[in-house]
């Protein structure tokens, strides 16, 4: 039998590998916006677990607007990914080391 | 049946961005100029819309997902004035650099509908939604100029830091939503009032949700972003980032932990206290080492979240009415930080460099007098406003208890006065490096100025302002 514990569980593993993602891979942004999706895909997983558990429809309409506005973000970081390879010719994380102190 | 008036200006700024969209299309580039009044207009348009329909009451429409309010009024009056202000100062940097265009003032205008959203949100999904419309535009904003590598690189680590702050942020709200059944705030706060409504899992949610706006105020240790877009993007648009979105951190945080979450501010408290410490000793301390003007205030920054998280920590009615106070003036003080930034450069030269300010007053005393008052200001020197508002939240802190606290927040203040007074000392006792003449046109001057004269003036009067922050919370 699954009950709600399992997805809640399924969603912060989810969440937790998305994490470790960022902060563990240093070779590619592309691998970085994946993460950012995954980690909003676990969000998705709770709010409609949850949503059956209550039986209320509000936490699947959130999640249609958390679709809408991750398909945004992913426009944006992409656009941004084509300006800094365009500039430096390179989207690997260690590279971008040029600002710090 | 729904009601529309109180999110008139909302209503009015959307259509308004779509119309300077639709005319900037069809602009050569030697009509820019129409945009930036259009935009101006627009500003000037949505504050008429606020005056108009300001509510005394509060009144929450569109299901309980919106609420304006009159303290939503006052923030929003506020981000408009910071954004104009983002906008008179951006025009010549932004001409000389060939960076006027039409993007600009459109990205900052949806920056602001952001904002707005945010400052009335009733729901989490409503701050929810104003918090990425405020993100994504300012995230376009940062990677604006298109030729710089460092502009670029600041906008990525914006990009990914932020996202993962809005994942942080909702998973927060999800686990919440899963315990209460709801995400109206109001109803938030009851279910949560209820005995044993604060459950362990509420309390993780609370915990997410305290990193989420920790990441958007900036709050060490989720301010790692802060040094490195201040540095790297374009002068305006960090001059956009200082300023407004503050207003809308200072929402959120007020609408979510202190209007949603306020029964559980024992648990939130602590939190706040540990990120408010770090702020203000990782702030003041790292910004002495900067040699990049732009890099230090955003040390600045950091150490002055510090300030306002304290208003929360304490949490009674006065020092909530404190932080919106400092809130506010930091807001104008950045943007007259900034603004001189953008005063001194010109084309093909960034003022940028604490280098850059040595010998000011034998090149221009009246705005080195202009720096002089910023400075003191944000070091929290009397009679400016900058020390008034640390006064007041000094005081609330002191009011609930938590002396030691704020006798470690003086001692940071005092530590961090000293990377102000540097400029000052570089301003009227260092020769100058840089001879030119300053090339600013008139207007910007003068809006500069009274800027300036307003942190004085607010410092020696704050009466009014005051007044103003304690009615409305």
């Amino acid at each position: 039998m699954v009950t709600v514990a399992h997805y809640l569980v399924l969603a912060a593993v989810l969440f937790s590998v998305s994490v470790a993602g960022i902060f563990i891979n240093r070779r590619n942004v592309i691998v970085l916006l994946m993460c950012i999706e995954l980690m909003l895909l676990a969000v998705n997983f709770n709010f409609i677990a949850f949503s059956r558990l209550l039986g209320d429809t509000l936490g699947q309409v959130f999640v249609f607007f958390i679709l809408t506005v991750a398909a945004a973000e992913a426009a944006i970081g992409l656009a941004i990914l084509v300006v800094l390879f365009r500039n430096t010719r390179s989207i690997n994380v260690d590279d971008m080391d040029t600002l710090k102190g | 049946m729904i009601e529309y008036s109180p999110a008139a200006a909302e209503i009015f700024l959307a259509t308004a961005i779509c119309v300077v969209l639709l005319v900037d299309v069809f602009l050569r580039d030697e009509q820019r100029m129409i945009t930036y009044w259009l935009s101006l207009v627009a500003l000037l348009g949505t504050a008429a819309c606020t005056g108009l329909f300001f509510a005394d009451q509060t009144v929450i429409t569109f299901y309980g997902s919106f609420v304006a309010d009159s303290a939503a009024g006052v923030l929003k009056l506020v981000a408009y004035l910071a954004v104009a202000l983002v906008f008179v100062y951006s025009r010549d940097y932004l001409a000389a650099r060939n960076l006027f265009k039409g993007e600009f003032f459109i990205l900052g205008l949806f920056g602001l509908l952001g904002i707005m959203v945010m400052i009335s949100a009733h729901s989490l999904l409503t701050m929810y939604l104003g918090l990425e419309l405020l993100s994504l535009a300012l995230y376009a904003l940062v990677a604006f100029n298109r030729e710089s590598a460092t502009a670029a690189e600041s906008a990525m680590k914006y990009f990914v830091l932020g996202a993962i702050a809005s994942g942080t942020l909702l998973y927060g709200i999800s686990l919440l939503y899963g315990v209460t059944g709801t995400l109206e705030i109001t109803e938030l706060a009851e279910r949560l009032s209820e005995p044993d409504g604060m459950d362990i899992t509420a309390l993780v949610g609370l915990a997410f949700i305290v990193v989420g706006v920790a990441f958007k105020f900036g709050a060490v240790p989720f301010h790692m972003w802060v040094p490195d877009v201040y540095q790297g993007a374009p002068t305006p648009v960090t001059l956009f980032i200082g300023s407004a979105p503050k207003i809308a951190a200072f929402a959120l945080a007020w609408r979510v932990l202190v209007e949603g979450l306020g029964d559980a501010h024992s648990s939130w408290q602590g939190m706040l206290i540990v990120l408010s410490i770090l702020s203000l000793a990782i702030g003041n301390v790292v910004a002495i080492a900067q040699t990049n003007l732009k890099r230090m205030l955003a040390y600045s920054t950091i150490s002055h979240v510090g300030f306002i998280l304290m208003g929360f920590i304490a949490g009674t009615d006065d020092a909530l009415s404190a932080a919106l106070f400092y809130t506010v003036s930091y807001v104008i003080m950045a943007a007259a930080a900034f603004g001189m930034i953008l005063l001194l450069s010109r084309e093909g030269f960034e003022a940028e460099q604490l280098e850059d300010f040595k010998g000011l007053n034998a090149r221009s005393p009246w705005f080195a007098f202009v720096m002089l008052m910023i400075m003191f200001s944000m070091a929290g020197v009397p009679p400016f406003i900058g020390f008034y508002a640390k006064l007041l939240v000094l005081g609330g802190l002191i009011e609930a208890g938590l002396l030691w606290l704020a006798i470690l927040g003086v001692i940071l203040a005092v530590v961090g006065a000293f990377y102000y007074l540097r400029v000052v000392w570089y301003m009227y006792f260092a020769d100058p490096v840089d001879e030119a003449p300053i090339v600013a046109p008139g207007s910007m001057r003068v809006v500069i100025s009274v800027n300036g004269l307003g942190l004085l003036a607010l410092g020696v009067f704050p009466g009014f302002l005051l007044d103003l922050c304690v009615r409305v919370l």
